[in-house]
């Protein structure tokens, strides 16, 4: 990143820290005794940073770099949570039906089923888009609801467990499970969310694709007409992308840390990770440092509702803010085509 | 009155009741969007809204409360404007941020307020208000007729949205800004002042909508109560084509999508109630498909 990059993504997180204490000491929290509690709970120990604050950063290192790809294209996928759930649900049947596999065959067998289950939950928006230009923003945004009650429904019903007691699914087979760092709970999904990152630096600065996906991002129309680049094939494409890799890390969630499936199996990762998105400028190894910035914050913020009372919610505040201070730079200096969507302007509803 | 017209009678009410919120959201978002502003921090605005409302009305009533409701909806509405208006940022990414804020900042000043026990708020709340005469009209009637207050504001509302957007100086100026901002500017409209007027308009009317939410149905808070309705308000701007009229029919329709639930609790089919959950939002998309080529949005929608 640049250097104007670093400094932008320095203050806005200050100031986003700013507000949320100022927030918190407005409210009548105690404003220091909450950071403190935020901190150590991200840092304050080998176990704290390894069992959460990388444990956290997985997903969102994963749905950023989702949310980045379809940002490149322009194209605004608003709906990673609920491709993250489709992709948490079809993890969790595959995973339950692993058990006479061997681990190297059922753990890809259920990041495989993640990967599509996303996918599939994304083309519809696509097709929506590219059969009647129903926006994207929108109809992301509104199946984010749907999946969730599907959810609900899937672990009161068909997946519940087998005492059909509480609301949630068996443990998926043995395995299905990653293995994890011995003595935490930080689980081989890291690699695979920074192998991830390599592969999408690789697929944007060194080929053709990630051109074509540039270039649609920063105006289709002249794609189009100077690139000969099919924009809306590049377009569907980078949502389906988007969006499959929003669903592995469902699949990823489930196979390394909850073993089961249950609702609010996210704390708003698919949000949190269009902060982690924009904050790196969607650069994939900048995805890799604001995710591991993002999880902390997520780690801390538990342990700030626990220790010291504050809802864990307060820390959107700073994600807020965050996405406010890199949108009002990028519209400062000149606008990155990524940050708008060409087909936002042309749409039909 | 015979059962299916006492059923039919109970399905609208609820129809009704379910769409109130709703349609002032999508009201308040139809002003803005004609301005050429997409605003999807509405529904933050609402939870903002219902979070005052709340606070407002075991202050000093539910009066107040809505009051406190529309004051939230539209100090919220000043930041987006003064993102997006002021400095230009993009419109979408401000939205969801400001949804993020008062995510954050409801949950915050909830816990501090009420404790952690929290749900068994007592709050004065707006009782059906009948209106002689009209709510004896059989099914229509009660559906209408036999609401609280901000029921009638929401419908009130729509002739009245229509009459100075279509019909006034004012709206013809703010129409113009939505097709084309630079036309406008250079036709001497203030296009900015416009721009943030309607943001503010559409924040207001979405506190309301939360404050009604609150003191008109739940009549409690509870954290991320809107659940969506925000955006759902901009999907049935959408199904409504940019018009107060459509606005209506497809808040009633989403409503009544809604309302099946009780309709099939009463008549004892046993569905899964997640279903329920789901159909309105799956029926909005499905409506938003069904509308292809047939609507146009204002040209200059969520340009700069």
């Amino acid at each position: 990143m640049p250097r104007r990059a670093w400094g932008i993504a320095a203050a806005a997180l200050g100031l986003g820290l700013a507000v949320l204490a100022a927030g918190l000491t407005l409210a009548g929290y105690d404003a220091g005794a909450a950071l403190t509690a935020l901190w150590s709970g991200a840092f304050g120990s080998w176990y704290a940073f390894t069992s959460t604050t990388l444990v956290r950063a997985v997903p969102l290192i994963l749905i950023g770099l989702g949310i980045a790809l379809g940002f490149r294209a322009g194209v605004f996928n608003i709906g990673a949570e609920g491709q993250f759930y489709a992709g948490a649900i079809a993890a969790t049947w595959v995973g339950l039906h692993v058990a006479a596999l061997p681990a190297a065959v059922a753990i890809p067998a259920v990041w495989c089923a993640a990967l599509l289950a996303g996918a599939l939950w994304v083309a519809v928006p696509v097709g929506l888009r590219m059969r009647y230009g129903v926006l994207e923003v929108i109809s992301t945004l509104l199946l984010n609801f749907v999946a969730e009650a599907l959810v609900s429904y899937v672990v009161q019903g068909p997946l519940q467990e087998r005492q059909g007691i509480y609301p949630q699914s068996d443990p998926i087979a043995l395995s299905a499970r990653l293995p994890v760092v011995p003595g935490t709970r930080l689980h081989a999904g890291l690699f695979l969310a920074l192998g991830c990152a390599g592969v999408l630096w690789y697929l944007f600065a060194r080929t053709r694709w990630g051109f074509m996906l540039r270039a649609v991002g920063a105006g289709a129309r002249a794609a189009e007409v100077s690139g000969r680049i099919d924009s809306r094939r590049v377009t569907a494409q980078a949502l389906l992308a988007s969006g499959a890799i929003a669903g592995l890390a469902g699949g990823v969630e489930v196979s390394g840390v909850s073993y089961a499936l249950y609702q609010n199996l996210s704390p708003g990762y698919g949000f949190t990770a269009i902060a982690v998105a924009l904050l790196a400028r969607l650069h994939p190894v900048g995805v890799v440092g604001a995710g591991l910035l993002f999880g902390a914050l997520e780690a801390g913020a538990g342990a700030m509702q626990r220790d010291a009372g504050v809802p864990a919610v307060a820390v959107s505040v700073v994600e807020a803010v965050v996405l406010i201070v890199v949108v009002v730079a990028a519209a400062g200096v000149r606008r990155p085509g990524a940050l708008h969507a060409p087909g936002f302007r042309r749409r039909a509803a | 009155m015979s059962g299916l017209e006492e059923l039919g009678a109970g399905f609208l009410a609820a129809a009704v009741r379910v769409a109130t919120p709703l349609l002032l959201a999508a009201t308040g978002e139809t002003v803005t969007e004609r301005a050429g502003v997409i605003n999807l921090g509405i529904e933050g605005m609402m939870l903002a809204g219902a979070l005052a409302a709340a606070l407002g009305a075991s202050a000093a009533g539910p009066w107040t409360g809505m009051l406190a409701g529309l004051a939230a909806g539209t100090a919220l509405a000043l930041l987006f404007a003064a993102v997006v208006v002021g400095a230009r940022g993009d419109q979408i990414i401000t939205g969801t941020a400001v949804t993020l804020a008062a995510v954050g900042l409801t949950g915050m000043i909830y816990r501090q307020a009420y404790g952690t026990a929290g749900a068994g708020l007592d709050l004065p709340t707006l009782a059906a208000l009948p209106i002689p005469g009209l709510r004896r009209i059989p099914v229509i009637g009660p559906a209408f007729f036999d609401q609280p207050a901000p029921t009638y504001l929401a419908i009130l509302a729509l002739p009245v949205v229509w009459w100075a957007l279509f019909r006034t100086r004012a709206g013809l100026r703010l129409r113009a800004t939505g097709e084309s901002e630079s036309m406008a500017r250079a036709a001497g409209v203030r296009t900015d002042v416009v721009r943030a007027g309607a943001t503010l308009i559409g924040g207001a009317f979405a506190g309301l909508a939360g404050a009604t939410l609150v003191l008109a149905q739940v009549g409690t808070f509870a954290e991320k109560m809107t659940a969506g309705r925000g955006f759902v308000a901009i999907a049935i701007v959408v199904l409504g084509r940019w018009h107060p009229a459509g606005v209506g029919l497809a808040a009633l329709l989403f409503g009544a999508a809604t309302a099946l639930q009780f309709l099939f609790q009463t008549l004892g089919w046993e569905l899964p109630y997640q279903l329920f959950l789901m159909l309105p939002y799956a029926l909005t998309l499905l409506a938003l498909a069904g509308l292809v080529g047939r609507v146009r949005p204002p040209a200059g929608l969520a340009k700069d």
